[in-house]
């Protein structure tokens, strides 16, 4: 079963959930597509068994053979070739990798070359699988770095995914093709509002999802009214306590400090699983 | 005339909460939303729309079906997988690049261009406002941020400001490179967190990476003293100047049900005084009247 954790605003405890939630079930897979920030390795300190580039295809031009006749750039949607009277520029920031500027060229000058945008890193702990990937800095396309990660998805496990924040690219590529989806929130006027963004997305989608209210205590009751009236599941709620918030701090996962919380997480998978295979 | 970035790296650090205070306490500055794909600025400031404008970031292959020969060829050289089994175009995997509509030998693919979301130029009671909403799901975030900053700059030049407030989103990617580039300063608000950190670093090398001069606000900075005497140290380090500690307050939640800005909604709060002092320092080291 493959889980995907998202949250539309950020901040809201996705990262927490995935976390404590795969250190509380076995046979385990965590997949950190957060790309842009990954945190989870922070709360599990993995040891790093294999480290390995993620490139992109970009074009690279014979110059002996282009007669700068322009299609390539005309061709590109993206604007990541110039053709000048004498020479073309690549800009392989602004490259969607289609190949597009290779098949149009009636000379046959264009050939692919590889351009590093990330590095992806698979590790484990002692029950946990931890795969996960960190963009470039300065490099803007994550989507082609959590392609990669989720390649590494494994048969047979419980497949958590860990989203980044948003409603974009980066997120749909994260969700795609997962069974369930955890919307993690919190009762607030910015959780609500980006929450019912993701929902769009998910329904678009076609993914069964169901909330998570972190921070529970805080803010206004607007969430669980939405949730009532739309008769979206809350899975699970997680209170606001000095204690959690303290732990999360220091880069501890709480279920670990607070055992209690383990048969939660446990009960949320669980919970999940029953919704997944009715 | 000025602009300046409210980022984060990680979410949910305080950037809206901040912004929200900067466009409060200005007074000649326009502010422009660019985390176009949850924005929640809108919330505390209730802008007036008076102008919007559609937003046309990519393109989308359609297949007209009556030519259609099924011969797959598209599908088999689309680089995204974005033509199903039965010859069907996946808009949520579509990017528009037009590969199928070039090697289609029935000539039965278009390219049309798709609406991707909705920018807006609004008023409110503390200045012109440019925001946008991304159609949820869509892709091209980056490109809808540059419109807004367009938007923005040109309301600015307009109103003779002198300062555009811009909220960024978290992440270091697309969006956030868009609303980086040029600007004047970054304000990189962080929390004392290892993943606050962590995030910080790259966000700041996100800055480097671009030229542009940053600033580091400690957002809930009594939540960890350890952690923010950490950053505080690495920030001294490395000459990068804090220009602000905010302390933790239930009264920041607060203000946001109530939907108003901070420094509006609690004004005698030691929050409030302390996002004050940070608003001046930071002017004054921008060198702007606002």
């Amino acid at each position: 079963m493959i889980v995907s954790v998202a949250s539309g605003k950020g901040g809201t405890g996705k990262t927490s959930v995935a976390v404590n939630m795969a250190l509380s079930i076995g046979n385990v897979q965590l997949l950190d597509c957060d790309v842009e920030e990954p945190n989870a390795h922070l709360f599990l300190n993995p040891e790093i068994s294999q480290t390995q580039a993620v490139t992109v295809s970009v074009p690279l031009v014979n110059e002996k053979l282009c007669d700068h006749c322009g299609k390539c750039a005309d061709f590109c949607q993206y604007h990541a070739l110039f053709v000048g009277s004498d020479r073309v520029l690549v800009f392989p920031d602004l490259c969607h990798s289609c190949g597009g500027c290779a098949l149009v060229c009636p000379k046959e000058a264009i050939s692919e070359d590889q351009h590093k945008i990330g590095t992806l890193k698979l590790g484990s702990t002692d029950d946990l699988e931890l795969v996960y990937g960190e963009l470039e800095v300065g490099e803007p396309m994550a989507v082609p770095v959590i392609r990669e990660v989720k390649r590494h998805i494994g048969k047979d496990k419980n497949v958590i995914l860990d989203s980044p924040p948003g409603t974009s690219c980066p997120v749909i590529q994260t969700v795609k093709d997962s069974d369930f989806c955890i919307l993690v929130t919190e009762p607030t006027p910015f959780g609500l509002h980006d929450l019912k963004i993701m929902i769009q997305v998910l329904e678009s989608m076609r993914i069964p999802f169901g909330v998570v209210i972190n921070r529970a205590g805080v803010g206004d009751n607007r969430v669980y009214e939405y949730c009532k009236e739309k008769g979206i599941p809350v899975l699970l709620e997680i209170p606001y306590e000095r204690k959690i918030a303290e732990l999360y701090s220091r880069g501890i996962p709480f279920s670990q400090k607070m055992p209690e919380w383990k048969a939660k997480f446990q009960a949320l998978f669980k919970t999940i699983g029953k919704r997944v295979n009715k | 005339m000025k602009q300046l970035t409210i980022l984060s790296g990680k979410g949910g650090t305080g950037k809206t909460t901040i912004t929200a205070s900067f466009a409060t306490l200005a007074r000649n500055a326009v502010v422009a939303d660019c985390d176009v794909d949850a924005p929640d600025l809108h919330m505390l400031l209730h802008p007036r729309t008076v102008k919007t404008q559609e937003f046309r970031g990519s393109k989308l292959a359609t297949i007209n079906e009556t030519k259609c020969t099924k011969c797959g060829l598209c599908r088999e050289k689309c680089n995204f997988n974005a033509i199903t089994e039965n010859l069907q175009i996946d808009p949520i995997s579509c990017e528009g690049c037009g590969v199928c509509s070039f090697v289609c030998p029935a000539n039965a693919i278009m390219l049309a261009e798709r609406v991707s979301g909705q920018a807006y130029i609004s008023e409110t009671k503390y200045g012109f406002m440019a925001h946008a909403l991304l159609t949820p799901g869509e892709s091209n975030s980056g490109k809808l941020v540059t419109l807004v900053r367009q938007n923005g700059k040109m309301l600015a030049e307009k109103e003779h400001a002198d300062l555009v407030i811009i909220d960024g989103s978290p992440g270091i990617g697309c969006p956030v490179i868009a609303s980086v580039t040029g600007v004047d300063a970054g304000l990189i608000v962080t929390e004392p967190t290892m993943s606050g950190i962590h995030d910080l670093e790259r966000v700041l090398s996100l800055l480097g990476h671009f030229d542009v001069r940053p600033f580091v606000c400690i957002n809930m900075h009594d939540i960890n003293d350890e952690n923010t005497k950490r950053i505080v140290d690495f920030c001294g380090e490395n000459g990068i100047e804090v220009v602000g500690k905010i302390p933790f307050n239930p009264i920041v939640t607060e203000a946001m049900v109530n939907e108003k800005p901070i420094v509006e909604y609690a004004s005698e709060s030691k929050v409030t005084k302390k996002i004050t002092e940070m608003w001046e320092r930071t002017v004054s080291a921008l060198k702007c009247g606002s």
